[in-house]
């Protein structure tokens, strides 16, 4: 795959869908592509971080530590972003990320990630606008959660 | 050392002084025959005066006149050649000739002989004040600054190499001069005589006392610029510190403080120079001036002839020249004096080690003593603040023992004091009731070993640091061929007459048995074992694979390292490997190296084939135009300008991404995109001629599997094929030194161990690829044993300046293995894991407790955190420079205090 057709893909990630064509390219040509294979890990859950990732093609399951083992939590696909929190805060990663399938990615490093945040501040609003989603997202099932518990002994 | 340098010179060089003198007076006679000669030449040769009454002459009559005795009596030995007056001319001229050539020789003779007495002086001069720099007490470092030493031993004394030489023999030789001229004064007149000798003598009174303002600055010109060489050096050293902190524009005024008054120094000297110059002048004038007024009077009164006026002034020209040089040797050795004192001064600190506890050991080394006893040890730099107070302890030296503390608990001085490096102010250390100070360096060396908070590492190799505990004294003289021994004799025969040790640094220094080992083989196990220890190993592994090795010297190794090849890559026939590696073929284009790896297909051993250079190289100017490949190597730069100038021109130019991923500088930028806007989407063949070998070297650094901008099809692929075939074929003979072509069944001597193996490169964008082959190498190198190989390739990494080519940790744990490795009979550990990790600060102590298992072999540990102390048999506990507690862990638990409090706290 071409750097061409990277930016293609890369087109349809939500949070760079509103970057020019140009700064794409830049983006891709900055960072490196990496691919995984089955069962390898993208990242482990409390190592330190320096890369966020977009995933290009493939599917990837987000675990985490619990008392009894590995909890598989949620999956990524194709155009979901992951790693941003430890780059973001310089905390350890959070979830440990395993490649269900074979999977390909696009690894920005975090020195690349804020010059180009530095540079096309239109980045930062768009990852900043994701990071909301998710929060709310994460708020509406707290909010549920909540409703259900309280809701459990009256029933 | 002698405070008078002219006792020193004495002392030292008495024999050849004298030849010296010998050979001064002798030539003597020869310089007043090249003087007669030309006399006799004149009168009897020229103009004939002894031939007047014969045409020839007896020449070379030997006659003992013995009329002293009996009168009257001449005994004639030889009654000579007849000659006439052209023979008497032509034998008389050649006379002169010889004795011209005989002063000649005389003269060289004299001055080889003054410049090597000179020299030689110079030399043990130099190597005293070294000497002393290794009798230094230790707290002296403290106070000297290392820049100022190497000034002293370098500059300060060079001078007086020059003066050694004519320290004796410049007086004799001038004053003799002087005095033959004033005698001859005296004869003519006795009272010119007398006002001549008056003048000279105030000459000499006042002339020194001019010049003595002029020896004081000297004096501080000489202290100025040694503290100028000492805050240079200080410069070098904290200039992260100036960096961090902003201050080079406060060091700024420092220096040009410094420089100003070193320049008002100079000044004055200059000034006061050139007024004792004039008054010189004058009083040497003052003599003329009176011969010229009182002779002149005499003369005329009659009371003296007009001849002998003329001939006092005649000898009165010889006078001044010697005069004036003996006060000029007079200022010289007063200058040189000072100097000299100056030196030493820095050089006789008080509590110098004596210099038998640092003979060459003679015979086997004894044990070390099975216990150290302090009795009211008290560690006091200025006498008020006592870093150590009366402490009283016995150390077994098999014990495993603890100290802990806290910060200013003195621990760390009571470490110092048990590895002699701090000495107490009050109390004895008696080592089983000998004392410790009295121990020879060379048996502590060899049985005892200390590490601090900080390692000093050589700028050596790995393995030069790591063995350098074993190095006390030659164990085998280095074997030379016959020639090269003379060549040594003559050396080391030097060496002694200039007071130095006739010590060889080739000779085989390492003692294995210190470690042991009982050879070479031996010891390299030993060394593994020991970086093991302090787990270094991988480290060491790590930097092996990462050197080269030449195979004319290893060619052992190097088949080995083919085997390994070999091995390698049977493995990575195995599906999940392939994906990881791209193999080196010479029929295939790898898209994991650049355009010019391709074309070169081999690893540049010059520089003209290196870097970016290799775009430039006529020959593969030529190669590239002979396959006609010029034309897309531009197109593919056309392409490439145009992608940066897209990519790039939103970007600042100082934005590191340029320097990282462009091809073109941020400076080179604006004229790229000038030149395609003038383009406007033309192809290459619109580019003009000057543009081209710019784009042309472009895709020389392009990788099509990182840069990923689809500018190599399998098309293009084939031709760049083909140039790397026409390249390797038709490289002229002068060339052919300049590249080591891949080949699977070569070792390449320019290539890291690492590439060596591999013989391949990663490919890009394969997830852990690194890590995942790393191993692989990693087992194979096990499999075939080659691990402690490659760990000795690594030995020989240089570790620059200060060990800082390795990390903080690597260089601490590089000093801790080289105390470990001479197995003392008692190691003190000085805080030396603090910058550890936790877990490896543990691991490192009980690796160091075992090898103390023995019950022959002991640890003192000072520890950085007190729970590092449980497992040690015996525990100290200090607080405020005295010893709170001792005991067994367990006593101590049970009996809380100070102890508990500690351990509570870690």
């Amino acid at each position: 795959m071409n750097l061409n057709e990277e930016v293609e893909l890369l087109k349809g990630v939500p949070i760079l869908s509103k970057i020019e064509p140009a700064k794409l390219k830049l983006l891709a040509f900055t960072s490196e592509r990496v691919n995984y294979g089955e069962g390898q890990e993208v990242c482990h859950q409390g190592d330190p971080g320096d890369a966020m990732y977009v995933i290009l093609n493939g599917v990837a399951d987000v675990l985490i530590d619990t008392p009894n083992g590995q909890l598989r939590v949620a999956e990524m696909k194709k155009n979901d972003f992951l790693g941003e929190i430890a780059i973001l805060c310089d905390v350890p990663r959070t979830a440990t990320i395993k490649a269900r399938e074979p999977l390909s990615t696009l690894k920005i490093s975090k020195d690349t990630f804020y010059r180009m945040v530095g540079e096309f501040p239109q980045m930062a609003i768009e990852i900043m606008r994701e990071l909301a989603h998710r929060v709310e997202d994460t708020n509406k099932k707290l909010r549920e959660a909540t409703v259900s518990k309280a809701a459990w002994p009256t029933r | 050392m002698q405070r008078n340098l002219f006792t020193y010179i004495w002392r030292h060089s008495r024999p050849e002084q004298i030849v010296i003198l010998g050979l001064v007076v002798l030539a003597q006679v020869f310089y007043f025959m090249s003087l007669t000669v030309p006399k006799d030449i004149v009168n009897n040769g020229i103009q004939g005066n002894a031939f007047k009454n014969s045409t020839t002459i007896p020449f070379l009559v030997w006659e003992l006149d013995l009329s002293a005795f009996l009168p009257g009596t001449i005994v004639r030995l030889f009654d000579g050649f007849q000659v006439d007056q052209l023979g008497y001319l032509v034998t008389m001229s050649f006379v002169f000739l010889g004795a011209v050539i005989v002063n000649g020789q005389f003269k060289k003779t004299i001055n080889t002989q003054k410049g090597r007495m000179g020299e030689r002086m110079l030399r043990r001069l130099r190597y005293e004040l070294y000497d002393r720099i290794l009798r230094f007490p230790p707290a002296h470092f403290r106070k000297v600054k290392q820049a100022e030493l190497a000034t002293m031993i370098k500059d300060e004394v060079e001078p007086l190499g020059g003066f050694i030489g004519d320290a004796f023999v410049q007086p004799m030789f001038l004053g003799g001069q002087a005095l033959t001229a004033i005698f001859f004064i005296v004869l003519q007149n006795w009272l010119l005589g007398v006002i001549v000798v008056v003048l000279l003598g105030v000459q000499m009174m006042i002339i020194p006392r001019l010049r003595k303002p002029v020896l004081v600055l000297g004096r501080q010109r000489q202290l100025s610029a040694r503290q100028l060489a000492g805050r240079i050096a200080e410069t070098a050293d904290g200039v992260h510190e100036i960096h961090i902190h902003g201050a080079a524009n406060y060091e700024r005024a420092d220096i040009s403080e410094r420089l100003g008054k070193i320049f008002k120094i100079r000044f004055d000297l200059y000034q006061k120079k050139f007024v004792a110059k004039f008054w010189n002048n004058l009083l040497s004038q003052a003599t003329p001036f009176a011969i010229y007024l009182i002779g002149g009077y005499f003369a005329i009164t009659g009371q003296m002839d007009v001849g002998a006026v003329v001939g006092v002034l005649l000898a009165y020209k010889d006078l001044p020249s010697p005069i004036k040089e003996l006060i000029d040797w007079d200022q010289q050795r007063q200058d040189v004096q000072i100097k000299y004192e100056q030196v030493i001064d820095q050089f006789q600190p008080e509590g110098m080690m004596p210099p038998e506890l640092q003979a060459l050991p003679d015979g086997p080394l004894p044990p070390f003593g099975r216990e150290l006893a302090l009795a009211g040890v008290t560690v006091s730099e200025d006498g008020r603040v006592k870093q150590l107070d009366s402490v009283s302890l016995i150390v077994p030296t098999a014990a495993r023992l603890a100290v802990i503390g806290g910060s200013n608990s003195g621990k760390d001085v009571l470490g110092q004091v048990l590895a002699r490096l701090t000495l107490p102010s009050a109390g004895s250390v008696k080592v089983d009731g000998n004392d410790f100070f009295q121990v020879p360096e060379a048996v502590l060396g060899a049985r005892t070993s200390y590490v601090g908070q900080e390692t000093y590492l050589f700028p050596l190799s790995v393995r030069d640091n790591l063995l350098f505990g074993l190095k006390i004294r030659p164990v085998a003289p280095a074997s030379y061929d016959d020639a090269t021994k003379m060549v040594r004799e003559v050396f080391w025969k030097e060496s002694v007459r200039a007071g130095n040790p006739p010590f060889d640094p080739n000779a085989e220094w390492i003692d294995c048995e210190l470690a042991g080992a009982s050879g070479s083989t031996e010891l390299l196990a030993r060394i593994v074992d020991t970086l093991k220890l302090v787990e270094l190993d991988d480290d060491i592994y790590g930097l092996g694979l990462r050197s080269t090795v030449d195979v004319a010297l290893r060619p052992d190794l190097a088949e080995r390292i083919l085997k390994a090849r070999h091995e390698l890559h049977g493995r990575l026939q195995d599906l999940s490997y392939a994906s990881l590696v791209e193999t080196f073929d010479a029929d295939r284009y790898n898209r994991n190296l650049s355009v010019a790896e391709n074309l070169l297909f081999g690893t540049p051993l010059g520089k003209e084939f290196s870097g970016d250079s290799i775009a430039a190289d006529p020959y593969m100017q030529s190669v590239l135009k002979a396959t006609s490949l010029d034309l897309d190597l531009q197109r593919m730069g056309l392409a490439i300008a145009e992608t940066m100038v897209e990519l790039f021109s939103g970007l600042s130019p100082d934005n590191p991404l340029f320097e990282q991923y462009s091809f073109i500088s941020a400076d080179e930028l604006p004229n790229v995109r000038l030149l395609l806007q003038r383009l406007g989407g033309k192809g290459i063949e619109a580019v003009p001629d000057a543009d081209r070998p710019r784009l042309m070297t472009l895709p020389f650094r392009y990788i099509e599997a990182r840069h990923r901008l689809g500018l190599i099809d399998a098309a293009m692929e084939d031709r760049l094929l083909a140039a790397r075939r026409a390249f390797a074929g038709g490289l002229p003979e002068q060339l052919r030194g300049a590249v080591e072509f891949y080949d699977f069944q070569r070792f390449n001597s320019a290539a890291t161990l690492q590439d060596n193996i591999l013989f391949g490169r990663l490919v890009y964008g394969q997830a852990q690829a690194e890590q995942r082959i790393g191993t692989l190498i990693s087992t194979v190198l096990d499999e075939l044993g080659l691990r402690n190989s490659v760990i000795e390739a690594g030995l020989e990494y240089n570790v620059g300046v200060g060990g800082k080519r390795l990390t903080a940790v690597q260089r601490q744990k590089l000093g801790i293995a080289r105390a470990l490795i001479k197995r003392p009979q008692l190691l003190i550990v000085n805080e030396a894991v603090a910058s550890f990790d936790g877990r490896t600060q543990d691991r490192v102590r009980d690796n160091i407790l075992a090898t103390a298992k023995t019950g022959e072999r002991g640890v003192v540990w000072i520890a950085n955190r007190p729970s590092q102390a449980e497992p040690f048999d015996q525990v100290v506990v200090m607080q405020g420079g005295r010893i709170a507690a001792q005991g067994t862990p367990s006593d101590l638990a049970a009996r809380g205090g100070l102890y508990a409090e500690l351990m509570a706290s870690a």
